[in-house]
């Protein structure tokens, strides 16, 4: 297992059964393969679609996909719709929860993960609607850039939202940010509340209940 | 009954340095016929208001490939290098706007509303320069209308009044494009005969609808 691969899993634990889901594209897409089917997850996809499913080979549609692009599958039971619909959906608070990747988050929990001013310019797409106006975020993320701290006192990327995110998954790390700061939930199996300051530059406040991950099963 | 023309009629209908509304999403639902006939007859110059730019020899991403565009309206341009090259090179310039924001925009333009209110962006770079409202203790940024001379729309089936059916996530921004327009073109996958799309199943009712852009393909 790798550090992705435990992300996706315990990220998989936080999703509740019945409820409607958005997961960003790249590591957080790897969370819906720990969702069990019995669960009745709905996955939207902002570009139009809600039930969104693997694709079985050689069934590509070309006027289905997710929102990077990808060919997709729809389950039984999918519904499809324009991109004002969707983001109606988003904003108007009937998203339950949205999984997005993270270039940094500060002390007070704010997401930055959109544009690196003069390097990479990707834009925001749907991630500023999706922060400000999900019920829950949570930001899946490796814990370091190639050992340079993600989770920092304060921003020095342009935020994505001035909303303070629910909760933080790393490879290391569960942290909830809080009024106080950002509170050490759990920590990954082998890894102790030390070791993850020590990747953190933002001081972390460490729970007195710390606990070990639990990951969802393979 | 509705005027259906060839691609290249089409085409030369619009003049160089017009700003366009084009549907997709990452060039599903694109129309990319019509985006091949702009290539051809080089139509430069143009302001762009799409969701994205596609990647290079996609969608959108052929008329950037082609250095068509000198300004782009979009929430994302991260899977076009070659946008993002274009930009830093001051060839074209850019305008990220969040995607729900963007929709909107185009909703208010099509829909008569002079703007609307989104908590989307408020304290973020692309608040800069926009008024913040205060509505019942919440802040929301006041954004304004978008339209454009003419909207390229892609529809599953469309039958000869211009009625429009469209099709999955191929749906995307093609709808609000179509009410925001001052002249839409439509390129369809079917073109089908006028009662083939139950009135239940029209997406876009085909007033709105300019012209009909035949690509070869009729059912």
């Amino acid at each position: 297992m790798n550090g992705k691969q435990l992300i996706a899993r315990r990220v998989a634990r936080e999703i509740q059964p019945g409820s409607l889901v958005n997961l960003g594209i790249g590591l957080p897409t790897m969370v819906a393969q720990y969702v069990p089917e019995e669960d009745n997850v709905f996955f939207q996809s902002e570009n139009g679609i809600i039930g969104s499913g693997g694709l079985p080979d050689g069934m590509e549609n070309t006027s289905l996909s997710d929102a990077g692009g990808g060919m997709i599958g729809a389950l039984p039971g999918a519904a499809a719709f324009d991109s004002a619909f969707s983001f109606g959906l988003i904003r108007g608070g009937h998203l339950d929860m949205t999984v997005l990747g993270g270039l940094q988050v500060d002390s007070q929990g704010r997401l930055a993960n959109w544009i690196i001013p003069g390097e990479r310019v990707p834009g925001m797409g749907g991630a500023m609607d999706l922060v400000t106006s999900a019920r829950k975020v949570i930001v899946a993320m490796i814990h370091t850039a190639k050992g340079t701290a993600k989770i920092v006192e304060k921003l020095n990327l342009p935020m994505t939202s001035d909303r303070r995110v629910d909760l933080i998954i790393t490879e290391l790390a569960v942290i909830r940010p809080s009024e106080q700061g950002l509170i050490l939930e759990e920590v990954a199996p082998g890894v102790n509340a030390a070791q993850v300051q020590d990747q953190t530059e933002a001081k972390l406040i460490v729970s007195d209940s710390v606990t070990t991950m639990e990951l969802k099963p393979t | 009954m509705k005027k259906t023309t060839s691609v290249t009629h089409a085409v030369e209908a619009i003049p160089q340095e017009a700003s366009i509304m084009i549907g997709g999403f990452m060039g599903v639902g694109t129309p990319e016929h019509l985006i091949d006939e702009m290539v051809r007859q080089h139509k430069g110059g143009l302001t762009v208001i799409a969701n994205d730019t596609a990647r290079p020899g996609v969608g959108i991403g052929k008329l950037i490939d082609a250095r068509l565009v000198k300004h782009v309206t979009a929430s994302h341009i991260g899977t076009n290098p070659e946008t993002q090259r274009q930009m830093i090179a001051e060839e074209l310039t850019v305008e990220l706007v969040p995607q729900g924001t963007l929709v909107e925009q185009i909703r208010c333009g099509g829909f008569g509303l002079g703007g609307v209110l989104t908590p989307t962006a408020v304290g973020t770079l692309a608040a800069e320069g926009k008024r913040i409202l205060e509505i019942e203790g919440k802040q929301f940024l006041l954004e304004l209308p978008l339209k454009a001379d003419f909207a390229l729309i892609k529809a599953q089936q469309c039958d000869y009044f211009g009625n429009l059916q469209y099709r999955l996530t191929a749906q995307n921004f093609n709808p609000v494009m179509a009410m925001a327009a001052a002249t839409v073109f439509v390129e369809a996958v079917e073109l089908v005969p006028v009662g083939c799309i139950a009135p239940d199943d029209v997406h876009t009712p085909g007033t709105l609808v300019d012209y009909i852009v035949k690509t070869g393909v009729a059912a």
